[in-house]
């Protein structure tokens, strides 16, 4: 690898982080307008205009608020958990293809960190360790609703990861590659022979049953048990305050966009957009591949919140019941139609 | 038991039918009913900036009316405080000295008129009770405050302006 190669890398994982948090920062904002339009109301619109600046006002209000270690909690694993959470929360965007490659000068940039080729894989697993920072930090806390919330963010993301990695195997038969930038390659444009490409118009019922898991893997409405408030106070974030707790909230949105990309490059034809072969400069048809790909993402996170202000949350042993006697039993469903329909399409 | 009315609905538990069981339906429709919200104007008055019309019989802070010719209408009788159900009301009487003619309109005055918002319900009694047609509630809200003693109000503040001022 070159230098430039290294350079260019290393800028690209900045802008990536940087963009991961300034989109968490905007997601507060959003979250609280969108819940207001919702609602009826305004929202925040008196730190600068329209409020654009209340997502600084809250985080230095997050910076400077007192912070707290209780006494008997263990300290190490109390700061241990929510830096584990946030860390977890944006490492999940290095496999994500956020457009096709640029060349500029002679160089091609290739707009993702690594295409590593067990990119699914990578994912599952960065989201199966996001559930040790909830589970940490509850624990550490020494506090019986922290703990409560922190065993229920761990049997949860059990349960539900489950049904999300069939949900996974059923799009592996129809992509046959586990690389991100493959399963996005194979969806190029919006429609080829005879039916659409991407991939939500051959797994309808997969991307239903992911985008079910989602929700409950970012612990968001209406899964939102773990940090359920009218039972458990705040779930496992009860003992945090100041920027720690900050961390906490931070990796829910960072999680939020994480996951919108991923629903997006898997099931919504990632950076391709329609009519794409038309435009006939690579390095316009890529830009705007960025565009389309965020503004996939974008609805992903609007439609997180637009279901958080219109479903209540289920009862425990409804979520349960949901997961284990509905999402999983669908799930292996799906696989089997799927590799019905794959062998008869192959004959 | 006897019904009080015939209004009376028996309900009884059905078992979900399988739209009903995969919530998706549902989820549907109630998502449909928060995007209709979401486009909807916002009801929000923007108080500082905005404020809302007070109804014609709203009833506010009071005020020591003048009559025609500026001078203070109470007696400092005391119907207003023996009417008033929250006990909000104090007054200390004086006699009108001479040369005061212009200040007030009759012998007597009050010369400390006190009452804590605080304790006040607004309920109008006040008025109806005085016979000299000098207290109304026809001001704004009372605003906030940082200290108790600063809700008793005092003449200084329940006055009418002068008239020629």
């Amino acid at each position: 690898m070159e230098l430039a190669d290294i350079i260019i890398k290393f800028v690209l994982v900045v802008i990536i982080f940087a963009i991961s948090l300034l989109i968490a920062l905007y997601s507060t904002y959003a979250e609280r307008k969108v819940a207001a339009f919702f609602q009826d109301r305004l929202g925040p619109n008196r730190a600068g205009p329209w409020g654009i600046l209340q997502p600084f006002a809250d985080g230095g209000k997050m910076f400077l608020k007192e912070e707290i270690i209780p006494a008997s909690a263990s300290k190490f694993l109390f700061i241990a958990g929510p830096s584990l959470s946030i860390f977890t929360a944006c490492i999940g965007s290095a496999v994500i293809p956020w457009g096709q490659k640029l060349v500029i000068a002679g160089h091609t940039i290739d707009l993702q960190v690594t295409d590593i080729n067990v990119g699914i894989l990578y994912i599952l697993g960065v989201v199966s360790l996001g559930v040790y920072g909830v589970m940490i930090g509850g624990w550490a806390s020494n506090n019986k609703y922290s703990l409560l919330g922190a065993i229920r963010a761990a049997s949860q993301n059990i349960s539900y990861e489950i049904s999300m990695g069939l949900a996974i195997i059923a799009l592996l038969l129809v992509t046959g590659t586990l690389s991100l930038r493959q399963i996005a390659e194979q969806q190029h444009g919006f429609w080829a022979h005879g039916w659409f490409t991407w991939n939500f118009f051959k797994q309808p019922l997969g991307f239903l049953l992911f985008i079910v898991c989602a929700f409950a893997e970012t612990n968001r409405t209406p899964f939102d048990l773990p940090e359920c408030e009218t039972e458990l106070i705040g779930g496992y974030h009860t003992e945090y305050s100041s920027m720690k707790l900050g961390f906490y909230l931070f990796s829910e949105y960072i999680n939020m966009f994480v996951s919108g990309a991923v629903m997006a490059t898997l099931y919504f034809g990632g950076y391709n957009f329609p009519f794409m072969d038309m435009i006939h400069s690579p390095n316009l048809v890529a830009i705007l591949g960025v565009v389309a790909l965020f503004a996939k993402v974008f609805f992903f996170i609007f439609f997180f919140m637009w279901v958080r202000w219109t479903i209540p949350r289920f009862r425990y042993d409804q979520l349960m019941d949901l997961g284990w006697k509905a999402l999983i039993p669908l799930a292996i469903a799906n696989i089997v139609i799927t590799g019905i329909v794959i062998t008869f399409l192959n004959r | 038991m006897e019904a009080l009315s015939n209004k009376r609905k028996v309900m009884e538990a059905k078992p979900l039918t399988f739209l009903e069981r995969i919530y998706l339906p549902a989820i549907f429709q109630g998502l449909a009913i928060t995007m209709r919200h979401f486009f909807r104007k916002p009801v929000t008055i923007q108080y500082p900036e905005q404020t809302r019309e007070y109804s014609e019989n709203f009833r506010g802070l009071h005020s020591l009316k003048r009559d025609e010719n500026g001078k203070e209408r109470c007696t400092a009788c005391g119907l207003c405080a023996l009417s008033c159900p929250a006990e909000a009301i104090t007054m200390t009487a004086a006699e009108r000295q001479k040369g005061e003619e212009h200040l007030y309109r009759e012998e007597k005055y009050a010369a400390v008129y006190e009452i804590n918002m605080l304790r006040c319900i607004f309920c109008g009694l006040c008025e109806e009770a005085c016979p000299k047609e000098a207290i109304y509630l026809d001001g704004p809200h009372v605003t906030s405050d940082y200290l108790r003693k600063d809700f008793i109000y005092g003449k200084d503040k329940l006055v009418e302006a002068p008239l020629n001022q």
